[in-house]
C-alpha cells in the first residue's frame, strides 16, 4: 500500500462525508424543529438525481441539471409538506413512519413508471473531467474535489443561516418551544414549509452530485437515508454541528474501513479470504461505531439529554 | 353483534376452509398464498407484541425474520449436501428435521434479540426507531457481502424440512403446519398479554415513571418482550424459507420491516388478531392489483397514507366502530 492510495481514500471518505452531510443536515433540522421522522428524505435524493438526469438528457448541460436537481426536489418537498406532512406534526412517531414509508413506495414506483427500471447516467462536465495534482505528485479527481468544495460551501452557508440570521433564530427557537414562537408572531406553518423545502433541496442536490459518480436508479435513496439516520443518531438529533462531525466520521470510517480491513487481514490470511471477510466486516463497521457511541452517549455526541 | 373475538374466529375458520376448498378444487397456488398470509401474520404478531402492546417501534424486525430464514436455510443446505457445518466441539452437518431447525431458530433469534434489545432499549422514541433500523441494515449488508451463502443472490434449498414423516412438499400439509404454529402463537400471545407481565408491558406504554414507582423494572419487561417478539418473528422467517425453498438477503431488507408494521397498522394496532387481518389484506391486495399493473405499490402507498390520516384503528377498528354506530 502506498501513501498516495491512502490519501486518495482519505479524500474519498471526506467527499462521501460531505454528501452525507447534505442528506443528514435536512433530516436533523426537520426532526429537531418539527419533531418529524421523515423516511421519505431518500425519495427527495432520488427525485433530485432523476430530474438532473432528465434535464441533462434534454439540454446536455451539467450546470442546468444541477440547478434542476435542487429546485425540483424543493418543489416536490413543498407540495408534499403542504398536502400530507403537515397533518403529521401532531401525530405520534408510528404514524409518521408509516406515512413516510408509504411516500417512498409511492415515489419509487412513480419514478419507475415514468423513467423505466433501467439506470440512467450523468456525465461529468469537461471542466471537471480528469484529475488534478494536489501536492507532491499526488493526483485526485477534479469532480470529487468539486463535491468536497460544494459540501464545504453548503456547510458554511448552513452554519451562517442557523447561527447568524433571523431565520436561524426562529429555527433554533422552534426546537425549544413551538407554541411560544408562534405566540410571538412567527408564522410557524410557513417556517415549517420553508425548512422542509430546504431539506428536500439539499437532498436533491446530493442526489445529483452522487448520481454523476454512480448511476441514477430507483431505490438509490434508501441506503444513503439509512446512513443519514446512523449519522443523526451519532451526532445527536437536531444538531447541525453533530450532523457535520458525524457525517465526516461516518464517511471516513466507512471508506477507510472497507479499504484498510482487507489489507490488514491479508497479513494473517490468504488474499481471497481477506477480501471477503474484510469487506463483510468493513460494511458493518459504521454500525459497530454507532453501537459504541450509543453505549457511551445514548443521545449522541451533541444531542440533548433525554427527559 | 360482531365483537373482536368473533372477527378473529371467523378469519381463522375461513382461512382453514378456503385452504381445504383450494385443495379440493386443486388450486395449489391459492394454498401457497394462504401459507404466505399466515407466515407474514406470525412475523407481524411477533412485532405487534413490542409495537402494539409496548409501544416500542422496532423498524428492524426483518433482522429476526432474516436470521430465522438464514439459519433454516443453512442447516437445510448442509444436510442436503452432507457438508460439515461445524467440526468443533462436535461434528455437525446441519439437519433437515423441522424440530431441530425450529429449536436453532428460536435459540439464535432470542440471543440476537437479547443483544439488540439490550443495546437499543438504552434509547427511546425516535432513536429507538432509527437504531433498530440501522442494526437490521447491518445484518443485511453483512448477508450481501458474505459470499459463503450466496451473497447478494441468496441460495436455494431443494426440499422442505421434514416433520414426523409428513409430506411437507404437499401444499395443504405445509399450510396446516403453518396454521398450527399460528394457533400456538396466538394462544401464547393471548395468555402473555393478559398475564401480569403483559399488564406491566402495556403499562410501560403509558407512563414509565409510574411503572417504576410500583417497583417494576421497565427495562427488564421490555427486554423480555423484545426477546419473545424476536423469537416469534424468527419462526416466521424459518417457515417462509421453507415455503419458498429459497433464502435471500431481501428477507433482511428494511422494506420487510416496513411491511410488518404496515400489516399491524392495516389490521389494527395493539389487537391480537390485527396482524392476521392486515397480512390477509396485504397479500390479497398485492395479488389483485398486481394482476392489473406492475405499479401496484403506488396504490398501496395511497391506501396506507389514507388509512393513517383518516382511518385510525385499521380494519378491525373500522368494523367495530361501524357496528357501534348502527
Amino acid at each position: 500500500m502506498t501513501a498516495e492510495l491512502l490519501i486518495e481514500q482519505l479524500l474519498n471518505g471526506l467527499q462521501f462525508g460531505f454528501m452525507l452531510f447534505l442528506m443528514s443536515a435536512g433530516l436533523t433540522l426537520i426532526f429537531g424543529v418539527m419533531g418529524l421522522i421523515n423516511l421519505a428524505h431518500g425519495s427527495f435524493y432520488m427525485i433530485g438525481a432523476f430530474s438532473a438526469a432528465a434535464t441533462f438528457a434534454f439540454f446536455n448541460s451539467f450546470w442546468l441539471s444541477l440547478f434542476a436537481s435542487f429546485s425540483c426536489a424543493a418543489v416536490v418537498g413543498v407540495i408534499v409538506e403542504k398536502t400530507i406532512i403537515r397533518k403529521l406534526y401532531n401525530r405520534d412517531h408510528l404514524d409518521q413512519v408509516l406515512v413516510t414509508f408509504a411516500l417512498i413506495l409511492f415515489f419509487s414506483e412513480l419514478i419507475r413508471w415514468i423513467f423505466g427500471a433501467f439506470p440512467l447516467y450523468l456525465d461529468v462536465p469537461k471542466i471537471l473531467n480528469g484529475s488534478i495534482e494536489i501536492f507532491g505528485g499526488i493526483y485526485y479527481s477534479k469532480y470529487r474535489l468539486f463535491i468536497i468544495f460544494v459540501g464545504l460551501i453548503i456547510a458554511t452557508f448552513l452554519f451562517f443561516l442557523i447561527g447568524k440570521t433571523n431565520l436561524g433564530i426562529q429555527i433554533r427557537a422552534g426546537q425549544y418551544d413551538r407554541e411560544m414562537i408562534s405566540a410571538l408572531g412567527v408564522n410557524i406553518s410557513k417556517l415549517y414549509t420553508l425548512l422542509f423545502g430546504i431539506g428536500a433541496a439539499l437532498a436533491g442536490l446530493a442526489g445529483a452530485l452522487i448520481g454523476t459518480i454512480q448511476s441514477v436508479e430507483v431505490g438509490m435513496g434508501e441506503p444513503i437515508l439509512i446512513l443519514a439516520f446512523v449519522i443523526i443518531v451519532i451526532g445527536g438529533i437536531g444538531s447541525i454541528k453533530g450532523a457535520l462531525i458525524a457525517s465526516l466520521l461516518v464517511g471516513l470510517v466507512d471508506t477507510l474501513g472497507r479499504f484498510l480491513i482487507p489489507w490488514v487481514l491479508q497479513t494473517i490470511t490468504n488474499p481471497s479470504d481477506a477480501m471477503s471477510i474484510g469487506s463483510a466486516i468493513g460494511s458493518m463497521l459504521i454500525y459497530i461505531l454507532m453501537a459504541i457511541i450509543l453505549i457511551l452517549r445514548p443521545t449522541g455526541l451533541y444531542g440533548k439529554k433525554l427527559s | 353483534m360482531i365483537s373482536e373475538k368473533n372477527i378473529s374466529y371467523i378469519s381463522l375458520i375461513s382461512l382453514l376452509l378456503i385452504a381445504i376448498f383450494a385443495e379440493y378444487f386443486n388450486e395449489p397456488y391459492l394454498i401457497t398464498l394462504l401459507s404466505r398470509i399466515i407466515i407474514f401474520s406470525i412475523a407481524a404478531i411477533g412485532l405487534n407484541l413490542v409495537l402494539g402492546f409496548g409501544n416500542l417501534i422496532s423498524f428492524g424486525h426483518a433482522a429476526f425474520f432474516g436470521l430465522g430464514g438464514y439459519i433454516s436455510g443453512i442447516l437445510a443446505i448442509h444436510a442436503f449436501n452432507s457438508e460439515l457445518l461445524i467440526s468443533w466441539p462436535f461434528l455437525f452437518s446441519g439437519s433437515n428435521n423441522s424440530l431441530i431447525i425450529w429449536s436453532f431458530t428460536i435459540l439464535f433469534c432470542s440471543l440476537l434479540a437479547l443483544l439488540l434489545g439490550a443495546l437499543c432499549l438504552r434509547t427511546s422514541g425516535v432513536y429507538f426507531i432509527m437504531i433498530t433500523l440501522a442494526f437490521a441494515q447491518m445484518l443485511y449488508y453483512f448477508a450481501i457481502s458474505w459470499p459463503s451463502y450466496g451473497g447478494e443472490d441468496g441460495f436455494s434449498i431443494y426440499v422442505r424440512s421434514t416433520l414426523f414423516g409428513i409430506n411437507t412438499m404437499q401444499g395443504l400439509n405445509f399450510f396446516l403446519i403453518c396454521f398450527f404454529w399460528l394457533l400456538i402463537i396466538l394462544f401464547t400471545i393471548n395468555r402473555v398479554v393478559k398475564s401480569p407481565f403483559g399488564l406491566a408491558l402495556r403499562a410501560t406504554r403509558f407512563n414509565l415513571t409510574r411503572v417504576k414507582s410500583v417497583g417494576i423494572n421497565p427495562f427488564k419487561i421490555q427486554l423480555i418482550a423484545f426477546v419473545l417478539s424476536g423469537a416469534i418473528t424468527g419462526i416466521a422467517g424459518s417457515l417462509y424459507v421453507d415455503l419458498n425453498r429459497f433464502v435471500s438477503p431481501s428477507l433482511l431488507s428494511w422494506q420487510m420491516s416496513g411491511e410488518f408494521i404496515v400489516f399491524i397498522l392495516i389490521g389494527g394496532l395493539g389487537r391480537i388478531y390485527g396482524p392476521l387481518i392486515g397480512a390477509a389484506f396485504f397479500v390479497t391486495f398485492e395479488q389483485f392489483f398486481g394482476s392489473y399493473t406492475e405499479h401496484w405499490q403506488i396504490f398501496l402507498g395511497i391506501i396506507i397514507i389514507s388509512t393513517v390520516l383518516f382511518a385510525k384503528g385499521g380494519i378491525i377498528g373500522f368494523i367495530l366502530e361501524y357496528r357501534k354506530n348502527e
